[in-house]
């Protein structure tokens, strides 16, 4: 497991697993919409709208499980003060925003026809929306500080301060009395949902996991490849300025 | 002799009350906004005292946040950050001491300029003395969480922006429990002293967790 502490080894690594990843997430989101569209069954309530909870349940879980990733990134990145967690970290925060609004829009679009309205000021609605800005800000402060390991050591501090909000919007729906509705899946005593809307909504979750994974990965590559590049063009132009310095 | 902590704060205050110090700054900044408002929404006085909590506290979050990005700003300009960073004080209470000292010079001039500027929006005297005690009792948060966001974009150039954008979510606790014990004040279904509680909650947690999480990005700028 240390040897891919690495980021030579780790490059080796996630280049053999990526295409595999990519594959499973081709083979089950597939799977899972051909069985949302064709075999779920509509609501008895809400008809064929309910089918938008395929998207928006898994972007949610996914929105909050970027950000569990993120802080252990973070935690990396102050304990040990490793460059592959500094660029796990970098890379999770775009991918994190992209999944909140997801969340959020689909939520939007489920919510006009069901409620009545596109937003309500509720304490998961906004809990959600607050993750979303702490998203952009994490985004803002990677792109000011130019030295990647002072951005990431900040991104770190922001981050963990920020992993308040996980909690609270995980049990907001049981804290305060919301329009959103509590939680159905995870809950004492079994699901609260149907069979045959339980397992279409677990492989989309798979697959929207499988997607982050991938994702995820590529966009570490990407970084360490980036931070390589950036030492070599430092390197290339300390050299540069010496062969001046003697000529 | 005097301790250093006590002599950092009798600093703090002389920078603040001087020319551009940005302590006398704040309180226009936020006499302009609550005075704009009204011109925004229209001269309706019964709008206007049902919303006069709601106006005073975001005028109050602005005002507090726009003195804040010089907190460390300027020493790390000068280089007296670096001297306070190899200081034998510890850095999270020489944090504190200059949250203490920058609310003194900054947020408390708010509360205490609230219920004046509240009667501008025609607010009962109960709101008044909510809307003072809410920003008295919430203000301390403001300071502290924004003292992150100082300590995070210290030394960026335009971080002033960015760090308004760091912070201003991590707010919302503030602003929502601030603006509802304000209301609760003049009546309602909750009594005053439950979100007051819980705002004055906020701002104890905020004065314990802050100063660590400011410290630790202030020795991140060039560790």
């Amino acid at each position: 497991m240390l040897k891919y502490a690495n980021p030579t080894n780790f490059l080796a690594l996630a280049g053999r697993l990526i295409p595999w990843l990519a594959a499973a997430t081709a083979l089950l989101l597939t799977a899972g919409l051909c069985l949302t569209f064709f075999v779920a069954p509509d609501d008895y309530q809400q008809g064929s709208s309910v089918k938008i909870m395929y998207l928006h349940v898994p972007s949610a879980w996914l929105s909050m499980m970027c950000y569990v990733i993120m802080t252990s990134a973070a935690l990396g990145t102050i304990v040990w003060r490793h460059p592959l967690a500094d660029a796990a970290q970098k890379a999770a925060a775009p991918l994190g925003a992209v999944f909140t609004l997801l969340c959020l829009v689909t939520g939007s679009l489920w919510g006009k026809p069901m409620w009545g309205t596109w937003w309500v000021w509720d304490a998961r609605l906004t809990s959600v929306l607050v993750l979303f800005l702490i998203y952009l800000g994490l985004i803002g402060l990677w792109q000011t500080i130019e030295e990647p390991a002072q951005a990431a050591r900040a991104a770190a501090i922001l981050t963990l301060v920020g992993v308040v909000n996980i909690p609270i919007i995980k049990f907001s729906v049981d804290w305060w009395n919301t329009l959103h509705q509590p939680a159905s899946v995870f809950k004492l005593g079994g699901p609260a949902i149907s069979g045959s809307m339980l397992w279409p909504l677990l492989i989309m979750a798979v697959a929207f996991t499988l997607l982050f994974l991938t994702l995820h990965l590529m966009a570490v590559r990407n970084e360490i490849l980036r931070r390589r590049l950036r030492r070599l063009s430092i390197d290339a132009a300390h050299a540069e300025e010496k062969s001046e310095a003697t000529a | 002799m005097r301790s250093p902590l006590s002599a950092l704060f009798w600093r703090e205050l002389r920078i603040a009350r001087s020319v551009g110090g940005g302590g006398a700054m704040s309180l226009v900044f936020f006499l302009i906004l609550v005075s704009l408002t009204p011109f925004a929404i229209g001269p309706d006085l019964n709008l206007l005292s049902r919303i006069g909590p709601a106006i005073l506290w975001i005028a109050a979050l602005l005002a507090t946040l726009l003195g804040l990005d010089r907190l460390f700003q300027v020493d790390a300009d000068d280089g007296s950050l670096d001297l306070l960073l190899t200081a034998s004080t510890p850095l999270e209470l020489i944090v504190v001491v200059k949250c203490v000292a920058h609310w003194i010079a900054t947020a408390l001039p708010l509360v205490i300029a609230s219920p004046l500027l509240g009667l501008t929006l025609a607010m009962e005297p109960t709101s008044l003395a909510g809307i003072s005690l809410s920003l008295l009792a919430g203000t301390p948060a403001l300071t502290m969480l924004g003292a992150i966001g100082a300590a995070l974009t210290a030394g960026l150039r335009r971080g002033g922006l960015l760090m308004a954008v760091l912070i201003l979510p991590l707010t919302t606790p503030v602003l929502i429990f601030g603006v509802s014990s304000a209301a609760a004040a003049t009546g309602g279904t909750v009594p005053f002293h439950i979100p007051m509680l819980i705002l004055s909650g906020l701002s104890l947690a905020s004065l314990a967790g802050a100063p660590f999480a400011a410290a630790a990005a202030l020795r991140a700028r060039d560790a």
